[in-house]
């Protein structure tokens, strides 16, 4: 028995213009103060007023939002009342809008609490609406949610399926100017979601499919994008990729990257598609070391050379490390920045967490504390998983 | 030699078993929290029983089986029908999907469980290293 969870999906040029058949008395904004001087909500407010919202906005959400912002924007939402609740950014300013939600519905909830096994009623007070500005890490089509406990140095892959949006819009109106290093490592989020979602253990018929087409929209488009942001049919095909692969990944799980991007994000704050991209070619290596079916036939669809089943899988590994190197993103922890004395003072501590991560023991090949640790060295200098 | 589940014995067993285990003792080293297993009637199991482990910083202190489950509080309750124990502990049944499907239920301290889900994991591995006897 398992579960498929979608929002209503509203996509393409003019999406926004949808919210204008919700009707709401009292709305809250969540976004980013760079996202408001960017006047990227004007055309959102310009909607609302029209209708006689009234509207409050909350944007003081940070990249790798903390339990504390959460706590915060979850108060000031039991001050202001909403009946919706719509998130306009990143996959940061999402997630904690969906943190937020569930304490102004249950006020002085533990947000580390947040499961995706308790039932948390919520909708009793508001609707949620998600329009993400970049593409992405598909928080407007999932039910996670991430959050940063700063005193831990440790990132929580938390969740419950009823934080899953009531609406997402995908307007391409707010993904063209997004900046070439973040469309980069947005986007290999969106792909490492896609191959995860495929590969761990809850992968299953119904996100099958939707991870392979998002799979083959991030390869096809994230360089045109990349290359030309003034590229409208790439973005609004990158834009739908990622939603695509929260879709495919939300309704499986994500995998072993994302246990070390966590980790990772968590001790050096890294931005969180750059994380999990660093460890993606090694951590298929590493799975396709013992099970390497389900990555050969990704490859295959993805028009990948093609030998023995663990050759067309490892020509996964080499397309996405092609792939980083044509987008400038770094292949190694030491490409990224990280001295050897540091990687050195923080092995222990980013061995724990991956260990602890929620997304780890979704992988189909789980390492022990030894196997995490060559993990970590072997994406520090950049070698090639043999084990 | 197998074990009949649920019962003293088995519980005594899955406690060596735990303590044995080096992953679980670096996993579960942050993990606060003792379990009532309780297992619902079904099968040749005529009755609903129930398992105490205590379970504390990557160790099992004590195990048996609860001839009256009101004589303790503990931290956490997974329950479930005999049938989907023992489809977890035969590896049928992921035991992450088994609670998030409600077909284990559980109880307690969330933010514990969500930063140590390996514990979780390594706990329910030792369960399906134990030879077992199932009622059904």
């Amino acid at each position: 028995m398992w579960f498929f969870s979608s929002p209503r999906i509203v996509f393409g040029e003019g999406a926004l213009g949808y919210l204008d058949t919700i009707d709401s008395k009292r709305a809250c904004i969540v976004t980013d103060a760079n996202l408001v001087s960017l006047g990227y909500i004007n055309n959102l407010r310009e909607i609302l007023t029209s209708k006689g919202t009234e509207i409050d906005v909350i944007d003081q959400v940070e990249s790798d939002p903390s339990i504390e912002t959460v706590k915060a924007g979850g108060g000031h939402m039991l001050e202001f009342e909403p009946d919706l609740i719509i998130a306009i950014g990143g996959g940061s300013v999402i997630d904690a809008a969906k943190g937020m939600w569930v304490l102004y519905e249950h006020p002085g909830f533990n947000p580390e609490s947040i499961n995706p096994i308790d039932e948390l009623k919520l909708r009793v007070k508001a609707h949620f609406v998600a329009i993400p500005t970049t593409a992405g890490s598909g928080s407007e089509t999932t039910w996670a949610i991430v959050l940063t406990n700063h005193s831990e140095r440790r990132k929580l892959g938390l969740g419950n399926r009823e934080v899953i949006p009531d609406l997402a819009i995908l307007d391409p109106e707010f993904i063209s100017d997004l900046p070439q290093n973040i469309t980069a490592e947005t986007g290999l989020d969106a792909l490492t979601h896609a191959v995860e979602g495929y590969t761990c253990t809850f992968a299953n018929d119904f996100c099958d499919g939707l991870c392979l087409q998002a799979a083959q929209l991030v390869f096809d488009y994230l360089p045109r994008c990349f290359h030309d942001g003034q590229d409208m049919e790439a973005r609004t095909h990158l834009q739908n990729a990622a939603a695509i692969a929260g879709l495919g990944f939300g309704n499986s799980m994500a995998a072993l990257a994302h246990g070390m991007g966590h980790a990772l994000g968590g001790t050096f704050h890294f931005p969180h598609g750059r994380s999990v991209a660093i460890f993606l070619p090694y951590t298929i290596e590493y799975c396709a070391y013992t099970n390497s079916a389900r990555y050969a036939i990704l490859a295959r669809f993805l028009g990948l050379k093609v030998g023995s089943e663990r050759e067309t899988a490892s020509s996964l590994a080499e397309a996405i490390r092609q792939l980083e190197r044509e987008i400038k993103q770094p292949l190694t922890l030491s490409d990224a920045g990280i001295t050897k004395d540091l990687f050195k003072h923080e092995l222990e501590h980013l061995i724990f967490n991956a260990m602890n991560d929620t997304q780890t023991i979704m992988s189909t090949r789980i390492p022990d504390e030894a196997d995490l640790r060559r993990l970590f060295q072997y994406a520090f200098i950049g070698k090639k998983v043999d084990f | 030699m197998s074990f009949p589940f649920p019962s003293d014995a088995w519980v005594e067993a899955m406690m060596e078993e735990l303590n044995r285990s080096d992953v679980y003792k670096d996993v579960a080293r942050n993990w606060e929290g003792d379990f009532y297993f309780v297992i619902e009637a079904g099968g040749k199991l005529a009755k609903e029983a129930t398992l105490y482990m205590d379970l504390w910083h990557g160790k099992c202190r004590d195990a048996y089986e609860v001839s009256d489950p009101d004589t303790r509080k503990p931290a956490f309750r997974l329950s479930g029908p005999i049938v989907n124990w023992k489809r977890v502990m035969t590896k049928q049944l992921d035991p992450m999907q088994a609670m998030m499907t409600g077909q284990l239920k559980l109880k307690g301290n969330m933010a514990m469980v969500m930063k140590n889900v390996r514990a979780a994991k390594e706990l329910v591995e030792c369960c399906t290293r134990i030879p077992t006897d199932f009622p059904i």
